[in-house]
């Protein structure tokens, strides 16, 4: 296996605001991203999953703290913990842009509408490679050209507001990796896109990844775009990594109830006569104030019992590379062993 | 998608509604009350127009008396405790007494406080007898002097030996009335007008929104000069005073069109309109039963913001001399006696009225800016 | 783009139109006709009445014609720069206004400046540091300059300079440079008297800005292209200026078409107080002694000035916001 390039251990995020007590929006979670992989990152809107790839950019508000954990990034020439970094820091700065990009779901809203795309490309050019207007622009015109966008001399000189969503999105994609990252976070890039758009920018992405060889941390809530562009997946609910693992193994056999519940509420293709309801996962998610102590699932569980509302499930091996924090699997265990 | 999981959901405490049936201005209250400084505001401004309505009463002297024994005589303040020469302590209201010195130089006769002399002040003075509001007979003044013919100037006296806190108080009167008419008519015509363009739209909404954008891109002060220079000037109080709100709202009205315009337009697209047309309700009611009621807030928080302007624009009028006129006593004509330098430097107390003007129309401003925020919790 | 000022600059000529018909039924509101009365004036100060005179003049403006009539020899004069007679000081209006309009424009733009330099930090300031200790300042002296009336905010001014140092404000010029050409010391007279008229008109001008620039800017910071440029690594300063700053400014550049007018407004009423030759007190004067042409013209002009100015912000603004440039939403 090849060195993680970040490596997220026990991170918390808490919000903090005057009125009401803390907010423990993601608590304790382990990642690992390495080069030329991506980690599809699922769940709700609302589970923390946005929270956590911000929190590695440091792109959170001011009210949001990491009380705990660190965020390892290998730059290289050692690893440095963005954790402990301040998010307005030269370190720090240095970092975004050129080791860790992101794209954003709304390419339009994500773009200055008054800011030409070349202008905006350029400026992460100048800024991190040091290079004079004109070939920056060169740059930009070979990168565009690159992601897709036709006549891209012409379209350099385009605002955002004369592009289609697709073609923004790959401008996007175009400006995030302008600086050859190690790292790509794409935060739901394809949900504002339309369904053949979506495949478009997919293919991209993973075509790009196959060029550049960076690691990509993606996030979704759509579990047909994880099975088209993941390696492995990590299933949050309510500030929890419930399940993570190798995309396959996951798939194949989920082993928390969430996951479980997940893959059944996605549609089949299957025929007339065969076809069943979907089964929706009963009740509602929780606001985070009310997550209980124990496993953040258990008001929706259709299998809780005793231990789940109060212990936290540990996390839990159950193939090389697959865990899942339920209490149903070690007590199992302990069961068969009793 | 991507930003609200950023922001945990936080929840709004409101209030639990123990009236589900609660109507849109009780509502409004409710929030407004949250509004600290618009609350006290609230109270300043009532306490103002309690002021106007009450100006006889308030207000110590005729606003008309004068004196010429005590041109520009300075404020005398009101004391309530006193000590006297053997060390005692005397309680109850007085006025300090003025004695003269005259000027070596300038060979000017100047008044100073005379702290021997005290004058007793009373509350609830007899005083000759007055209609109240031009309705009610009185023959008592809140505040006034045992003697009438000692000198009773709490804010000091102008040119002619009047009381400025009497001819201030009258002023108010006028000032506000004036403000308050000058948006009544503004609100009427605007009513009408900006809901028939923004409920028909059409033609008629855009004659109306070119009008409206052209008399605002008017400078408005030189325009209100020219109408109100027009004015014949054997006109009565009355007819002046009649003749410059109707200046005023000419322009006023515009702004409070363009509010019900925008909210007619937006409304027109709602579902629940949509709805009363489908039931087939008739036009007049759907404006009066359902548009009208979900926008009535807003109209109010538009006007009070408007009151300002008014009274701005009265008094700026009146201080250039081509709006009331002399007898008539409002702000900006008590202002205009403030317009040379030196009196002023003798006399900085005839700066009052613009003190009054400045509170007044902060307190309104504050006042409608909690009414626009309880009218629409969600911002603009 | 070409297209867009040609469209404004259509739409600016039809407000004028209007607005010289404005400025004209200004001129025609005081009951009587002004010659009448002019000739009234002339007899009672004893002077010979020539009736050819009076013919000429009467023919000259059409006088008991129809309004359209009348309004239609007059503006044609206009557009030739003839504005008419002013009866009270007996010659033709353009050479008295000239000078004074000049003025006006100077302090009025002066102020504009001003109102930009100031609300510009200030605002931005106040917004990047919500409810901070500066930004409630802020907030708080931007209710006071907008509640206080600016030709008081005069007065007050001139009494602290009278009482403090016995100065008396006023003028735009001393004594000895009222009619010298342009110098240095002649500016630099000029700046001593105007910082006050400036500083007077740009108050509540300047409150109105930082409160539209705080709201917009408060909004764009919010937006997700404020995350995508600290995402790209560039400092906050940069992100803020470079970003947001410039897009709250597009709103706020379309405001100078409803802060002009009252800008203009202000300054009548400032320069009567602070006794500046500008087209404010002469002006009042005409108004007063029912000098129309005078009066109508100095309205018309200033409107002009008014139109012309809201025709420049726009142009402004499309060039700052290609969206506008382009014609899109």
């Amino acid at each position: 296996m090849t060195k993680p390039l970040l490596t997220i251990n026990d991170m918390s995020i808490t919000f903090t605001s005057p009125d009401e007590a803390d907010i423990e929006a993601v608590r304790q979670v382990d990642l690992t991203l390495t080069p030329g992989k991506t980690l599809a990152l699922v769940g709700e809107s609302g589970c923390g999953k946005s929270v956590t790839a911000r929190a590695v950019l440091r792109l959170l508000d001011k009210n949001a703290k990491i009380p705990t954990g660190e965020i390892l990034f290998d730059t290289g020439s050692g690893a440095v913990d963005i954790a402990k970094l301040k998010s307005d820091s030269l370190a720090m700065r240095a970092l975004r842009g050129a080791e860790i990009s992101m794209i954003f779901q709304e390419p339009m809203s994500s773009l200055s509408p008054v800011h030409t795309i070349g202008d905006q490309v350029d400026e992460i050019i100048i800024l991190h490679d040091r290079l004079n207007k004109k070939q920056a622009r060169e740059r930009t015109v070979s990168l565009l050209d690159q992601v897709g966008v036709p006549g891209a001399r012409d379209r350099a000189n385009a605002y955002p507001f004369e592009l289609s969503g697709g073609l923004r999105q790959r401008a996007m994609i175009a400006m995030a990796l302008a600086c050859t990252p190690k790292l790509l976070i794409a935060d739901e890039p394809t949900t504002a896109l339309d369904v053949t758009t979506q495949a478009q920018i997919l293919d991209l992405l993973r075509q790009l990844q196959d060029d550049f060889g960076m690691a990509m941390l993606f996030i979704t809530h759509d579990l047909g775009v994880v099975a088209e562009i993941a390696d492995d997946i990590a299933v949050m609910y309510l500030g929890d990594v419930v399940e993570q693992g190798d995309v396959f193994d996951v798939f194949r056999a989920p082993k928390h109830p969430y996951t479980q519940a997940l893959m059944n509420s996605v549609p089949r293709l299957m025929r007339k006569a065969e076809r069943q309801r979907l089964t929706p996962i009963k009740g509602t998610v929780p606001s985070p104030k009310d997550r209980p102590v124990g496993c953040a699932f258990t008001s929706r569980c259709p299998h809780a019992f005793a231990p789940c509302p109060t212990v936290r499930p540990e996390r839990t091996q159950i193939g090389a590379d697959h865990v899942a924090r339920c209490h149903l699997l070690t007590h199992v265990r302990e069961e068969a062993m009793a | 998608m991507a930003v609200d999981t950023v922001q945990p959901t936080v929840h709004v405490d409101l209030p639990k509604a123990r009236n589900r049936r609660e109507s849109q201005l009780g509502l409004m209250w409710r929030r407004f009350r949250q509004h600290k400084l618009a609350l006290v505001s609230l109270w300043v401004v009532v306490f103002f127009y309690l002021v106007a309505l009450l100006a006889e009463f308030i207000a110590p002297v005729d606003p008309v008396h004068y004196s010429a024994r005590y041109t520009y005589a300075p404020p005398q303040g009101l004391h309530f405790v006193a000590q006297n020469a053997d060390g005692g302590w005397e309680f109850g209201p007085y006025v300090n007494g003025y004695k003269t010195e005259i000027d070596p130089v300038a060979l000017r006769r100047t008044f100073v406080i005379d702290e021997e002399v005290r004058i007793p002040v009373r509350f609830f003075a007899e005083s000759e007898p007055y209609l109240l509001a031009g309705v009610i007979p009185l023959s008592v003044k809140l505040i006034g002097v045992e003697n009438p013919r000692d000198p009773f100037y709490i804010l000091g006296a102008d040119r002619l030996g009047r009381d400025m806190l009497s001819r201030l108080i009258h002023g108010t009167r006028i000032s506000l009335s004036i403000g308050l008419a000058g948006v009544t008519l503004s609100l009427f015509f605007g009513i009408v007008i900006g809901g028939f363009a923004g409920f028909y739209g059409g033609w008629f909404d855009s004659a109306v929104m070119r009008v409206v954008e052209f008399i605002r891109s008017m400078p408005t002060i030189p325009l209100w000069l020219g109408l109100a220079a027009a004015m014949p000037k054997d006109w009565s109080a009355l007819q002046t005073y009649f003749a410059i709100t109707l200046i005023l709202s000419l322009i006023g009205w515009t702004e409070l069109a363009r509010v019900v315009r925008g909210r007619f337009l937006s409304l027109r697209t709602e579902d629940f309109v949509t709805a009363a047309q489908l039931d087939g309700a008739s036009d007049w009611r759907i404006v009066t039963r359902h548009m009208v009621p979900s926008f009535t807030s807003h109209i109010i928080a538009a006007a009070t913001l408007a009151i300002p302007g008014m009274i701005l624009a009265e008094t700026a009028l009146s201080f250039l001399g081509l709006g009331l006129q002399a007898p008539i006593v409002s702000w900006g004509t008590l202002l205009q006696d403030a317009q040379n330098i030196r009196t002023l430097a003798t006399a900085p107390w005839l700066l009052a009225p613009g003190v009054c003007v400045v509170i007044v129309i902060l307190a309104l401003n504050f006042f409608g800016d909690g009414l626009r925020d309880a009218a629409d919790p969600h911002g603009r | 783009m070409l297209a867009f000022i040609i469209r404004r600059t259509i739409a600016m000529v039809l407000t004028l139109v209007a607005v010289s018909i404005v400025a004209f039924a200004i001129i025609q509101l005081p009951p009587g006709d002004y010659l009448t009365s002019y000739i009234a004036q002339l007899s009672s100060t004893g002077d010979q009445v020539d009736p050819r005179v009076i013919e000429n003049l009467r023919a000259q403006y059409g006088l008991g014609e129809p309004f359209y009539v009348q309004y239609w020899k007059w503006i044609s004069g206009v557009v030739q720069g003839n504005f008419g007679h002013s009866f009270e000081w007996k010659r033709p209006v353009w050479e008295l206004i000239w000078g004074r309009l000049g003025n006006s424009v100077l302090v009025e733009g002066l102020a504009v400046i001003v109102m930009w330099l100031i609300a510009l930090p200030i605002g931005i300031y106040a917004a990047v540091r919500k409810y901070s200790l500066g930004d409630y300042l802020a907030t708080i002296a931007g209710f006071i300059g907008l509640a206080v009336p600016n030709f008081f905010f005069a007065l007050i001014l001139m009494y602290l300079a009278y009482v403090w140092f016995g100065v008396t404000m006023g003028g735009l010029f001393s004594p000895e440079f009222e009619n010298a050409r342009w110098s240095l010391p002649r500016i630099w007279d000029f700046f001593a008297h105007a910082w006050a008229p400036v500083l007077v008109l740009a108050t509540a001008g300047t409150a109105e800005l930082i409160r539209i620039l705080r709201a917009n800017l408060l909004d764009e910071l919010k937006k997700p292209y404020v995350v995508t440029a600290r995402a790209k690594g560039l400092p906050e300063w940069k992100v803020v200026l470079k970003y947001p700053v410039r897009l709250a400014l597009n709103p706020l550049v379309s405001t100078i078409g409803w802060l002009l007018p009252a800008l203009v407004s202000g300054s009548v009423i400032v320069s009567v107080v602070l006794n500046l030759p500008t087209a404010g007190p002469m002006l009042l004067r005409s108004l007063t002694t029912q000098d129309m042409y005078l009066a109508g013209a100095i309205i018309l002009l200033l409107s002009v000035l008014t139109v012309i100015g809201t025709l420049i912000s726009d142009i402004l603004l499309a060039l700052i916001d290609p969206r506008i440039r382009y014609g899109s939403k």
